[in-house]
């Protein structure tokens, strides 16, 4: 572990511990809105070839570990007092933003492991899909451009941190 | 169907799984039996380690034993009779039997309660059993994650199932290798007790997400192909498509609890290093975590 993180590093692992937490979520509520609530996508879908099964495994293993860790990385920085919390709500928009784009283009059009859904015209679907992941992904660069903004000079990780600890050298006394 | 009430021609039909689902055959018993054995055994010796450590052994290790144990007695009880469908029923019970209860039991730290109460000669068995090379190579994540997921791969990939509907024998061992893999895999993952040159957090959970994957895409593969897996046809499709999902989203809920497992042991660790950090300036020159790792040192309760 780093005991001191500079304000920028403090600020692109928030965002990057966020990013997890982000495309988890959204792997999730996709799970959850659109497999079980809806039922527009199929729990398997007879058209998808058996490698794309192990992929698809692989990417739904990988987006559940992902919110796990992301929150014990939050957690970690957390305590360490180099959460800068807007760096991380950049990072939960751009992870979200990630995702959905990812499950746009790779998942539905390059590996068709499921379509959005089933027996209407994709067009429309696709394009609202792939608009929210651009959306989300603007949404979280401007956020984290007005994380840079708030850093003062020079400064560590800028007011809107959630614990009170100082910045740059880490917590003080751990390390003393 | 109910407990107690006769059961019916087409779940005999089914030997291995269906006795255990109809009423309390002989090993239902037997696993109850064991497991309360198991549970008497972990007891005696927290209070054992009470009176000679002088410290109390905590009560959500004892707890964590008393639920694994419990998983599994009910999990060959007859109480899993409230499962509908005899392919669906069996996957419930694998899924206890072999990811929820190993984790619990794993989590009770039983190597480590031994070492603190048992006497110089096991704790020197103990010691020379986790030093032993052929230990090193089945306690890898990789070696373990081969045998908990590449078994349950062979079972239903192969006859393997088919035979355990028709021989108790096999359908025993099954059992017992789908705990025993189960419970390897969780301790290699997960630790709390010690294990022979554990690699670090990262590369564990790479491990679990490759697992959890090809188990992922197993149950997807079980459901796609329903109308003739497992070999055999033992089951009506409508029954295995069922069962493919409990175990798809029952795998999930398994593969959040290790992760949880294995970040909190890591969270905890962080704390102890930084700790060590500053306690190193002071006094001591020994890496806390060295001494964390060795298999001799048990892990804090």
């Amino acid at each position: 572990m780093t005991p001191d993180l500079t304000a920028p590093a403090a600020r692109r692992r928030s965002a990057a511990a966020a990013g997890l937490v982000g495309a988890g979520v959204m792997a999730a509520v996709d799970e959850i809105v659109f497999h079980q609530v809806l039922a527009w996508h199929h729990f398997y879908d007879r058209g998808t070839p058996d490698l794309a099964l192990l992929s698809d495994g692989l990417l739904h293993a990988a987006e559940l570990l992902a919110l796990v860790a992301g929150f014990f990385l939050l957690g970690d920085l957390r305590r360490r007092g180099a959460l800068v919390v807007r760096a991380a709500w950049a990072g939960v928009l751009l992870g979200a933003g990630g995702f959905q784009l990812f499950d746009a283009v790779v998942d539905h059009k390059l590996l068709r492991v499921h379509q959005i859904r089933y027996g209407v015209d994709l067009l429309p679907y696709d394009l609202a899909w792939t608009a929210s992941a651009v959306v989300l992904l603007l949404a979280g660069a401007a956020v984290w451009a007005s994380a840079r903004r708030a850093a003062p000079e020079g400064g560590g990780p800028s007011g809107s941190r959630a614990s009170g600890g100082t910045t740059g050298g880490g917590t003080p006394g751990r390390d003393a | 169907m109910t407990p107690g009430t006769a059961p019916d021609p087409a779940v005999l039909a089914h030997a291995g799984h269906g006795t255990t689902a109809a009423a309390w055959g002989p090993d239902a018993v037997a696993a109850a039996l064991l497991a309360a054995a198991l549970v008497a055994g972990y007891v005696l010796a927290a209070r054992q380690h009470g009176r000679r450590v002088l410290r109390p052994w905590p009560g959500h290790r004892t707890g964590a034993w008393v639920t694994g144990c419990a998983l599994v007695a009910v999990a060959l009880s007859p109480v899993l009779a409230v499962v509908p469908g005899d392919a669906s029923r069996h996957m419930v019970q694998h899924l206890l039997v072999g990811m929820l209860a190993p984790l619990a039991l794993v989590l009770a730290a039983p190597v480590t309660l031994l070492l603190r109460v048992a006497t110089p000669g096991v704790r020197r068995v103990v010691g020379g059993v986790l030093a032993a090379r052929p230990v090193h190579v089945l306690s890898h994540p990789v070696t373990a994650a081969v045998l908990h997921v590449g078994g349950v791969a062979v079972l239903y990939l192969t006859p393997l199932y088919a035979l355990t509907t028709r021989s108790t024998a096999a359908h025993v061992a099954v059992h017992v290798h789908v705990l025993a893999a189960g419970y390897l895999f969780a301790w290699a993952l997960a630790g709390p007790d010690p294990a022979p040159r554990r690699p670090g957090t990262a590369t564990r959970l790479v491990v679990l997400v490759v697992a959890g994957g090809a188990h992922a895409a197993l149950a997807k593969l079980l459901y796609a192909h329903a109308d003739r897996l497992p070999p055999g046809a033992v089951h009506p499709p409508g029954d295995v498509e069922v069962a493919a999902q409990w175990m798809y989203y029952g795998g999930d809920v398994a593969e959040v609890l290790l992760a949880v497992a294995v970040l909190a042991a890591w969270y905890r660790a962080g704390a102890r290093r930084a700790g060590g950090t500053a306690r190193r300036v002071t006094a001591s020159s020994v890496p806390a975590t060295a001494a964390a790792r060795s298999p001799g040192a048990p892990a804090t309760g």
